[in-house]
């Protein structure tokens, strides 16, 4: 798939992906087998009939196929951006094997596009099929970020009102403050969420639940389900002496401030902008790589990634990482902090850093990093990012003090049904699993509106 | 779609303004040492402001804030009828109250305002309420009407000695202390101001809250940026705060933190007063 040139594109927010044209699309979906027993559908946690979209699409019928995928799918556009495809669709489609799996992600991308660029009424409007919303059935979803956003659109599509409740001014959750621009433009989030609006999804910012209102308050406003997909958003600092230096961030509140608040644009938008000539970002996932990217284009001169393990080791996506070097990211591995320093001001002003090597497996499997004796460095930096993951988020859970949780702190769900102890309450995302992938905890708000839809048909009989 | 401002008084004519908010949800929900988030505009911040009364009756619930700075100042062109975008709350955890006698509330400042509510509150449980507010001046004096109609006593000390005694409030309260058997000081204001309470009390070893007003984005746990050091260990003051045991507190370090932004905040305020009439709302 085209792309944009490194050196142009780190001096700009637009998206690095081009993505197809149709001749290139249509080339792809053709080399497909269309394999009798398909297995890249159960690859798919939203179980996208990737099969019967490709065939549509090897024929130029890009409505039929981005019907098709719509079917199970109500982020198409999303998906087809940021999911792990090659764990995923394409880790399951039978020409792995030759290296040259169907490049399935690209082409729901595609197919996403090029149907909301032709069709933009109907992709908002829903088509005369869509039912009509009884409201009477309503339900609510708490937080507006992929999993709850799945959960109103099948629901939704089907006849039920859906209202979800989203603390911050703009829904999207994740979508909205946490993944850049250049790798998921606001403007496909937006038409995503104007498409679920469209199906009669009703969403209210500036609620709290467990602030504003409360599980409680839901029941008694008539709602028959309550969905929890508030994610995991409290972030995880490391208990580093001088962490609280003015210049160290967590990855949620640098890429909130840019992402959320537009502070690149400041002063025309009011929220300040963190600023960083020399930057280390701390974690080797997704985030981090968003956080360094993020930062590149902003104009700092150098950005370090500061990693203990390998590159090898690291979870970010490879197309992330190998993204993230192509732009001039730096890699620091082997190397875990130990101490920001500051000066008089309590400015950052450097970061120390302990040498590591790699000792035997631990639990996880991946080599444990082990220290090397005296093997002290000290990088120079203004700006450090801490992307090491993120906790739940205490909130909603002190309000709900009957709602069971594991012993990690995250909602204990029913498996089946993603419903929590409370009888009528699902949850699912982030704050079931911690932190995990966009399209898992879509597939979670899936499974949960499934059962849901279950429950209020039989009620009506 | 946004938050109607029912009523506004000018406190002090262009420094301090209170508004009273129409957010029915709000107001049926907030409970003392509760904030709010604010966002006026669709290029603004989002900024914390505590919560100095309400009226779940009427709906309402009323905020008090000082001209600092660039969001400040743009809010305060704000007049009876306009709306305010974005009002996200009630946050943080309501303060501890429980009736245990005599406690003394200290405001400085538009603190005096935020520590309103929290008098009231036990007052309203039952606890002998005195409160302590310092100025400058008399004229920048706040809400002693509001407080002397629940507070025991109210004491009063100015920088210029123009009401009250001349001095500071922690001058006005280690008298107090001395002749008096206090179960709890609560103190809201400038950082500086708590953090000399927080000595005072630990002398004479009364426990004490302070309401910190760190930087905030989201102010529902999700940022960090309002983190503080309590007792060693790091709190987010949105989630886990905004109150504190003020003993525990490492003033120092929020003081800094405070100063994270001086430089953009300075900038900000000459973008806003260049823009001034252009761009209103």
């Amino acid at each position: 798939m085209p792309e944009q040139d490194p050196a142009k594109r780190v001096k700009n927010f637009n998206e690095v992906a081009l993505g197809y044209s149709l001749e290139q699309a249509i080339e792809e979906a053709k080399r497909c087998l269309q394999c009798k027993n398909p297995t890249c559908q159960q690859g798919c946690p939203v179980e996208v009939d990737c099969k019967q979209f490709i065939y549509f699409v090897a024929k130029g019928d890009i409505e039929s196929a981005y019907k098709t995928i719509q079917e199970t799918n109500s982020l198409p556009a999303v998906c087809g951006r940021v999911c792990p495809q090659e764990n995923q669709c394409e880790g399951h489609c039978k020409l792995k094997p030759t290296g040259q799996p169907i490049a399935i992600g690209r082409l729901e991308r595609f197919v996403a596009d090029s149907y909301y660029a032709k069709h933009p009424c109907d992709a908002l409007s829903g088509t005369s099929s869509c039912p009509v919303i009884d409201s009477n059935l309503k339900v609510a979803a708490i937080g507006s970020g992929p999993s709850s956003l799945t959960f109103a659109g099948y629901l939704a599509s089907r006849g039920i009102k859906v209202t979800i409740f989203e603390a911050l001014h703009e829904p999207g959750g994740v979508l909205t403050y946490g993944i850049p621009e250049f790798r998921l433009p606001k403007k496909i989030v937006h038409t995503e969420l104007e498409a679920l609006k469209a199906q009669g999804v009703e969403i209210k910012t500036n609620y709290v639940i467990g602030a504003t209102l409360d599980i409680n308050d839901l029941f008694a406003q008539g709602y028959k389900a309550i969905f929890i997909g508030v994610g995991a958003g409290l972030p995880k600092f490391l208990g580093l002496e001088g962490e609280n230096l003015i210049g160290v961030y967590s990855a949620n509140e640098y890429l909130t401030r840019v992402n959320l608040m537009r502070a690149y644009k400041f002063p025309e938008f009011d929220t300040p902008l963190p600023e960083g000539n020399n930057v280390v970002v701390i974690g080797g996932g997704n985030v981090a790589m968003d956080a360094a990217r993020t930062a590149l284009r902003l104009g700092a001169k150098n950005v370090y990634i500061v990693y203990r393990r390998t590159q090898k080791e690291m979870p970010a996506r490879l197309e992330e990482l190998h993204h993230a070097l192509e732009e001039g990211v730096q890699l620091k591995v082997l190397s875990s902090p130990v101490a920001f320093k500051g000066d008089e001001d309590g400015r950052l002003s450097s970061l120390v850093i302990q040498k590591m090597k790699l000792g035997e497996p631990d639990e996880s499997g991946r080599r444990r990093p082990i220290p090397i004796d005296g093997e002290i460095e000290e990088i120079k930096t203004d700006l450090a990012i801490i992307a090491v993951g993120t906790r739940s988020n205490p909130l909603l859970l002190q309000a709900t003090p009957n709602l069971k949780l594991n012993k990690w702190g995250y909602v204990e769900v029913n498996p089946e049904t993603g419903e929590t102890n409370i009888p009528n309450v699902f949850a699912g995302g982030d704050i079931v699993t911690g932190s995990a992938t966009v399209v898992l905890a879509m597939g979670a708000g899936r499974k949960a509106a499934k059962e849901v839809y279950k429950r209020l048909k039989e009620n009506i009989k | 779609m946004g938050f109607k401002i029912v009523k506004k008084r000018e406190l002090i004519p262009n420094r301090v303004s209170e508004l009273t908010i129409y957010a029915p949800d709000i107001a049926s929900k907030a409970r003392p040492g509760n904030f709010v988030i604010l966002r006026i505009f669709p290029k603004g911040e989002r900024i914390p402001l505590t919560i100095a009364d309400k009226s779940p009756a009427e709906g309402t619930i009323t905020i008090v804030y000082l001209v600092v700075g660039k969001t400040t100042a743009h809010l305060e062109t704000f007049q009876v009828g306009d709306e305010i975008l974005d009002v996200c709350g009630p946050l943080g955890k309501p303060t501890r109250i429980e009736k245990k006698g005599e406690v003394v509330c200290v405001g400085g400042g538009t603190g005096i305002a935020a520590m309103h509510h929290i008098a009231k509150g036990h007052a309203q449980v039952g606890n002998k309420v005195i409160s302590v507010i310092g100025a400058r001046s008399k004229d920048l004096l706040l809400f002693e009407e509001e407080l002397s109609k629940f507070s025991h006593k109210v004491l009063v000390a100015t920088d210029d000695g123009s009401k009250g005694k001349k001095g500071l409030v922690t001058q006005v309260l280690e008298d107090y202390l001395k002749s008096h058997e206090v179960k709890e000081v609560v103190a809201v204001g400038p950082v500086p101001m708590m953090k000399a309470v927080s000595e005072l009390t630990k002398k004479y070893s009364v426990p004490t809250t302070v309401s910190l007003n760190s930087i905030m984005v989201d102010g529902i746990g999700m940022c960090g940026a309002c983190r503080v050091s309590v007792g060693g260990r790091i709190r987010f003051a949105c989630v886990e705060g905004p109150e504190f045991d003020a003993h525990e507190v490492d003033f120092d370090e929020l003081m800094l933190r405070l100063r994270s932004y001086v430089k953009q905040e300075q900038i900000s305020y000459n973008h806003f007063c260049e823009c001034h009439g252009k761009e209103k709302n």
